[in-house]
């Protein structure tokens, strides 16, 4: 596999859209999560929706996923945090690892990984509750507050983080479901970050919103990377390259190629991610 | 001719073509809201239809026939120290007799009497033991009238029949028409039929003790099945696997909503009867059999309502870290609540018009007294309507239809109920 990345004659240089092995460095030192060799399968086992994956997740990085519809990008970010466990007829095979240990192991409870590894929805989804129960419900379910305080402190703090302090403050206790869409998608945002992970999950977070909203929430994503890793799948390629510092194109359930993200743009090095990039897929 | 060019080659535009057809689609969308029309003003015309008729027939019920006497406490005949062995039955026998002087004949006399209630007695009663210290005056009293006057004077016995075809002779009509001329018969608001049980004598029939029965079995009825049901429907649509055997039980549930009601009344009568040993015609028993049978109705409302509740709340709760059980107790079944609780009140107000699967328990029986517990013999609304639809006399005619607006009205607030309450919950945010 060549992993040079300033390929000359690229044109002759691209692996035959035939080939669907996963072409470029999926590995990175010291990752936060790490997957080997993932497999899904739906309807107990009719179905393989991602194939054989190996993925690495690392520090302080935003990856995102990209790839047309139903080639599996949104199935493997729902394996990070067990998503997909929720789905009857759903099985995952492989390893993915955090902190060295296999988060589908026996062993592993789902409620303190689910702690460990937020997520963020594509459509906005805060409860029916105030935007302060919102916030505040992560940490309450967790024990991270003892009282009235702290979860104040907590719900401040994150609501400023998701830059939403400003334009809520005056109105915690009205229902989060009354704010607009951008507005919603940062408090998710906020309610994800409350309870403090080390890894956030984001599944087309900008897909139901304007460009304004949008451009807020990349923004936000940009400052997140200082203290967490994040995944993010997209559907807009601007918005991946704007946001990440790797990128892993999906193809039909297989990892098709992942590198850094500029080198995913600008010289792809199979077949496959270039129709894509280029908009010539099909 | 294609859409976009004919012979002449002159092209056809779509909007030409889509014009042509509009006025029949019009036309049509017009006759399906017609449809829709008729059949709600059909329905309501029919629901008009049966409330005018309930109503007209029964108001009469609530206004009973009484009698002015005037009775002279004699201090003779009672005394204050021993009042429950006094004559009191002989003390209004001798006071309406006082009102016709002229009767003298023992028949006659007997005839006269007769147009009293039997219920005469116990008002006096009542009233003596309520005020002994009026012991020794004369009293106005108001006793209610026998059925036979009460209806006569209501108009449903029509005084130009023959007499053999009434059942008043002339005699009798004449001394009703004297007291009416006196201006002591007079209809009165009866509250009797607020307050008193069933009876043999239509003029002292009570809907209350129905009531009663009605509240304790619809009681016992809601204490069991709201929260199995709830927990049934929580854990089928929840926390159980989806295979064959989950599929049995969802089927035998759907089946159990259709079963008739009556085999539900068998099966009480086998179960809770003859092998526990539970008291006959008590609501205890009857409100286990209506739980049994409102049970499926509560589960299948129930998910329903928790299928309806959107998955992105289910994923927002499992994201943040609930464990399942959290994310349903916290979010997935408040927002469920409105639609299970429509259809438990649903539930319930059909269990409250049941009849058949009570008569198999025994709350068929005639009783009296009211319910004072779970475990009392009782009888309850809609077989008390049954048992006076079934009855003979004239006067159970109109209390039949009195009960069924006393039921209707019971009906009407449940649902009111059922909607303001799910009016309330869906608006909370």
């Amino acid at each position: 596999m060549p992993e040079s990345p300033t390929p000359i004659k690229r044109r002759n240089q691209l692996v035959d859209r035939n080939i669907r092995d996963t072409v470029g460095q999926s590995s990175v030192p010291n990752p936060r999560m790490r997957c080997k060799n993932v497999s899904v399968y739906y309807n107990f086992g009719e179905k393989k929706a991602i194939n054989n994956i190996s993925l690495d997740i690392g520090q302080n990085e935003v990856i995102a996923m990209i790839g047309p519809s139903g080639c599996g990008k949104s199935t493997f970010i729902r394996c990070l945090n067990r998503m997909n466990d929720t789905i009857d007829g759903c099985r995952v095979e492989g390893q993915i690892l955090l902190d060295e240990t296999d988060i589908y192991d026996k062993k592993i409870d789902v409620v303190p990984l689910r702690a460990q590894v937020g997520m963020v929805f594509q459509k906005p989804n805060p409860f029916p509750k105030s935007i302060y129960d919102n916030i505040a419900y992560g940490p309450k379910i967790h024990g991270l507050v003892q009282n009235r305080q702290e979860t104040d402190e907590v719900v401040e703090k994150s609501l400023k983080r998701a830059g939403l302090w400003n334009e809520v403050k005056d109105r915690l206790n009205q229902p989060g479901t009354g704010l607009s869409g951008g507005q919603q998608q940062r408090l998710c945002i906020a309610r994800t970050i409350a309870v403090n992970p080390e890894v956030i999950l984001m599944d087309e977070p900008c897909s139901a919103l304007d460009p304004i909203a949008t451009s807020i929430i990349e923004e936000l994503i940009d400052e997140l990377k200082q203290e967490y890793s994040i995944a993010i799948v997209t559907h807009s390629m601007q918005q991946a390259s704007r946001v990440s510092q790797r990128t892993a194109y999906f193809h039909m359930g297989d990892l098709i190629e992942i590198g850094p993200t500029e080198q995913i743009f600008l010289n792809p090095l199979h077949e496959l991610t270039n129709d894509y990039i280029t908009g010539r897929f099909g | 001719m294609n859409n976009h060019t004919n012979n002449d080659n002159v092209t056809v535009r779509t909007i030409d073509l889509v014009q042509k057809g509009l006025a029949r689609r019009y036309k049509s969308e017009k006759r399906f809201k017609m449809i829709g029309l008729c059949a709600i003003i059909f329905s309501l015309l029919c629901l008009a239809g049966l409330f005018v008729s309930i109503s007209g027939s029964g108001y009469t019920a609530f206004l009973q026939t009484k009698i002015e006497l005037d009775v002279f406490l004699d201090p003779s005949v009672l005394n204050p120290n021993n009042l429950s062995g006094a004559d009191f039955h002989g003390l209004v026998k001798r006071s309406f007799y006082n009102m016709f002087p002229e009767v003298k004949d023992r028949r006659e006399k007997k005839k006269l009497f007769s147009l009293l209630s039997s219920g005469a007695t116990y008002d006096l009663t009542d009233f003596v033991k309520a005020n002994p210290g009026k012991i020794g005056e004369t009293i106005l009293l108001w006793v209610p009238a026998d059925d036979d006057v009460d209806m006569l004077i209501k108009g449903h016995m029509n005084r130009d029949l023959p007499e053999s075809e009434r059942r008043l002779d002339d005699v009798q009509v004449s001394w009703i028409t004297r007291l009416e001329k006196q201006a002591k018969i007079e209809k009165k608001f009866n509250t009797t039929f607020f307050t008193a049980g069933d009876s043999r004598e239509p003029e002292l029939a009570g809907i209350w003790g129905a009531t009663c029965g009605s509240f304790y079995t619809l009681f016992i009825t809601l204490v069991l099945s709201f929260p199995i049901g709830v927990a049934a429907a929580v854990y089928l649509e929840e926390f159980a696997r989806k295979n064959r055997f989950t599929d049995v039980i969802e089927v035998n549930i759907n089946n159990l909503a259709a079963v008739p009601s009556i085999v539900f009344g068998l099966l009480g009568l086998a179960v809770f009867l003859n092998f526990l040993g539970l008291p006959r015609s008590s609501s205890l028993v009857g409100g286990l059999v209506l739980s049994l049978m409102t049970l499926p109705t509560i589960i299948i409302a129930g998910r329903a309502a928790l299928k309806s509740v959107p998955p992105s709340i289910r994923e927002a709760a499992l994201g943040v870290g609930a464990s399942k059980t959290q994310m349903v107790a916290h979010h997935v079944l408040p927002l469920a609540m409105p639609g299970i609780l429509t259809g438990t009140i649903i539930g319930m107000a059909r269990a409250l018009g049941e009849t058949a699967p009570l008569l198999m328990i025994g709350m068929v029986a005639f009783i009296v007294d009211i319910p004072a517990g779970f475990t009392d013999p009782s009888t309850v609304l809609p077989v008390q309507i049954f048992l006076w639809a079934d009855s003979p006399e004239r006067a159970f005619m109109e209390k039949t239809s009195a009960a069924i607006m006393v039921l209707l009205l019971f009906l009407v607030v449940m649902n009111s109920a059922a909607v303001f309450l799910r009016k309330k919950y869906e608006q909370r945010w």
